[in-house]
């Protein structure tokens, strides 16, 4: 494991011949999102050791691994949701979002969140209509005008496929909504404010097949616009939404490359029996 | 038929035995209630009901206590008013001998209207006070050791006696701020006695909200205040409200803490009948629970006051069950409609 940690995943000036590198696959792939040397810790438990991980822009980016292993607390870290936990800070290193480090002072934490936004395990849609889940952010960014709002509200709606099954509805309260369209109308609302990165944390864990395959579908449109970062517990989703995949464990990054490669010729063993389900 | 051990037999007495005394205690309770509300709803009835239309005691909802005078007149009992007895004199021109017995004509009108006020201002006070506080408690602060040493105050605060508060009160706001025997001090001194309740219901009411809703709004760019405002305290209102109201019945209740600091045993005019709109703040007022006092423990007792003490205390359940009533409906429509 200690060989994994000091092999350079992520830097493209030191390539190393076992990992693969995604950001020199394509020549177009713009870095979203930079990890540099992370270390975390909430008090003085460290979760997150020396973590160093390039996202690129317009793709799909699966963070995988047991439970524990830190995937969540690092995607809480890039929009700074773990300021909310007490105790919980970056102990070392920082992330950059296209080139700013979001943990700078000079970053306001506001701007931040509606660059990047998330979505949640369990879908919280806000118990409101439908209608007002959408506005909401574009009400608390100071947009009032109504046909701008209407306008946002169709465009999220149909970005996140749910427009023609709640059209008639927009008044309705979100809590009538199924599991699955709830988790829908969470992403739709994290459209309308028009953000830059979406995380997704586990979208999928509480939604029936169906439903699964709708928000995989979602997710395979929306990366056309958006950087995408999603954790999953799930082998087979990684597989079939994303285009690179970080393997963690006991919050060390093991691996990182293309989706491709990860589950055809992991280079570290640890990945490969995790992979396989031959993990403690 | 198998003879249990006597171990076996005793352990049974004594389950038998128990089983009674929790039974017993339980009825007691009840027993105690019953006694108390049919004793004061019959007699309080013969006060405020009357056998003919409208079959509610008007005069004694709505006028202020007076004087009773009660003589024999050709071997006929009269009992009359303090203005109805004046007028007698004056039409009858004759010196009677006329018991005089205080507040036992008239009504109680003037002591609801100034246990309205004191609650509805007491209550403004307190919600105000106390949600800003559970606010700060639940939503802003961190767990260091100022914050649970103030919980602790508050806890405390919480189980310190009625006479206390009103001590207190009377200290501060009467002598010290200078405000005399006022609806301003009693306002005070009862929102302070009920704001640890407030604080500790709102914080509740605040904390059953899910987290997933502020995480939600803080990601979609609110700042902490306009989740809280929007996204939060709705929710938690409705909730905060009800468990309010029983804080209204015990501010209304409340003796103690007013006969200080606000509560005047007998005062002619009405709360509005002021030459100034600001001495509205700084007058004292009557009081139901403070008039209950009066006339049970201040006066001579008769059947005359009995009537009054049952009559007022009669009507105050009333109120207060009124209170607790909407209460209960409000908090289980409330419960329908949010449940997550």
């Amino acid at each position: 494991m200690v060989s994994a940690i000091d092999m350079p995943q992520t830097m493209p000036q030191e390539v190393s011949p076992q990992t693969d590198q995604p950001a020199e696959e394509t020549e177009t792939a713009r870095v979203m999102i930079a990890v540099r040397d992370l270390d975390f810790a909430y008090g003085s438990h460290q979760v997150l050791h020396n973590v160093r991980l390039e996202m690129p822009a317009r793709a799909v980016t699966a963070f995988i691994g047991p439970s524990g292993c830190g995937k969540t607390t690092l995607l809480r870290c890039i929009n700074r949701m773990n300021d909310l936990v007490d105790g919980a800070r970056i102990t070392r290193g920082a992330i950059h979002l296209d080139g700013i480090d979001v943990n700078a002072p000079e970053v306001d934490v506001v701007d931040l969140r509606r660059r990047v936004g998330m979505v949640f395990q369990k879908s919280n849609p806000f118990p409101k209509s439908i209608y007002e889940n959408i506005s909401y952010g574009l009400r608390i960014a100071g947009v009032n005008k109504r046909s701008r709002i209407d306008e946002a509200v169709e465009k999220s709606l149909r970005g996140s496929a749910l427009w023609d099954e709640v059209k008639d509805r927009l008044d309705a309260n979100a809590f009538g909504l199924s599991g699955g369209q709830q988790q829908r109308l969470c992403i739709a609302r994290a459209l309308a404010v028009e953000p830059e990165v979406i995380l997704m944390d586990e979208p999928c864990s509480a939604l029936d097949p169906i439903a699964t395959a709708k928000i995989e579908e979602l997710i395979h449109e929306l990366k056309t616009q958006y950087t995408i970062i999603t954790v999953t517990h799930n082998m087979q989703q990684a597989g079939r939404i994303s285009d690179y995949t970080a393997f963690f464990y006991l919050g060390r990054l093991i691996e990182f490359g293309s989706t491709a490669k990860i589950f055809t010729n992991p280079s570290e063993k640890q990945t490969e029996d995790y992979i396989t389900g031959r993990f403690g | 038929m198998i003879a249990a051990p006597s171990h076996r037999r005793r352990s049974h007495f004594f389950q038998r035995l128990m089983f009674w005394v929790f039974r017993l205690a339980t009825y007691l309770v009840l027993a105690c209630a019953t006694y108390i509300f049919l004793d004061i709803g019959i007699k309080g009835s013969r006060t405020v009901f009357t056998s003919q239309a409208p079959f509610i005691n008007l005069k004694f909802l709505t006028q202020p206590p007076q004087t009773l005078y009660v003589f024999d007149y050709n071997g006929q009992k009269m009992e009359l008013s303090d203005r109805e007895f004046r007028q007698w004199q004056e039409t009858h021109k004759e010196n009677v001998e006329a018991t005089s017995i205080a507040y036992s004509a008239g009504g109680i009108w003037p002591c609801i209207v100034g246990t309205a006020l004191l609650v509805v201002g007491s209550m403004i006070l307190a919600l105000f006070i106390g949600i800003s506080a559970a606010i700060y408690l639940s939503e802003y602060s961190r767990e260091t050791r100022l914050i649970r040493f103030i919980r602790i105050a508050i806890l405390n605060l919480a189980g310190v006696p009625s006479i206390v508060f009103g001590l207190f009160g009377f200290g501060l706001f009467v002598i010290f701020f200078g405000w005399n025997v006022s609806l301003l001090a009693g306002w005070f001194t009862l929102g302070l006695m009920i704001l640890p309740a407030i604080i500790t219901a709102s914080e509740e009411s605040l904390r059953a909200v899910p987290q997933g809703l502020r995480e939600g709004s803080l990601a979609l760019g609110a700042t902490k205040w306009q989740t809280i405002r929007k996204n939060v305290l709705p929710y938690a209102l409705p909730g905060i409200l009800t468990s309010s109201i029983l804080g209204i019945a015990r501010v209304a209740g409340e003796t103690a803490p007013i006969m200080f600091t606000a509560a005047y045993a007998m005062r002619d005019e009405m709360p509005w009948q002021v030459t100034k709109w600001t001495d509205f703040f700084f007058q004292g007022v009557m009081a139901l629970p403070y008039h209950i006092y009066v006339v049970s423990s201040k006066i001579p007792q008769n059947e005359y006051t009995e009537r009054v003490q049952y009559g007022a205390a009669f009507v105050f359940l009333i109120l207060v069950m009124l209170i607790a009533l909407t209460s209960i409906v409000l908090r289980e429509k409330q419960r329908r409609r949010l449940s997550w």
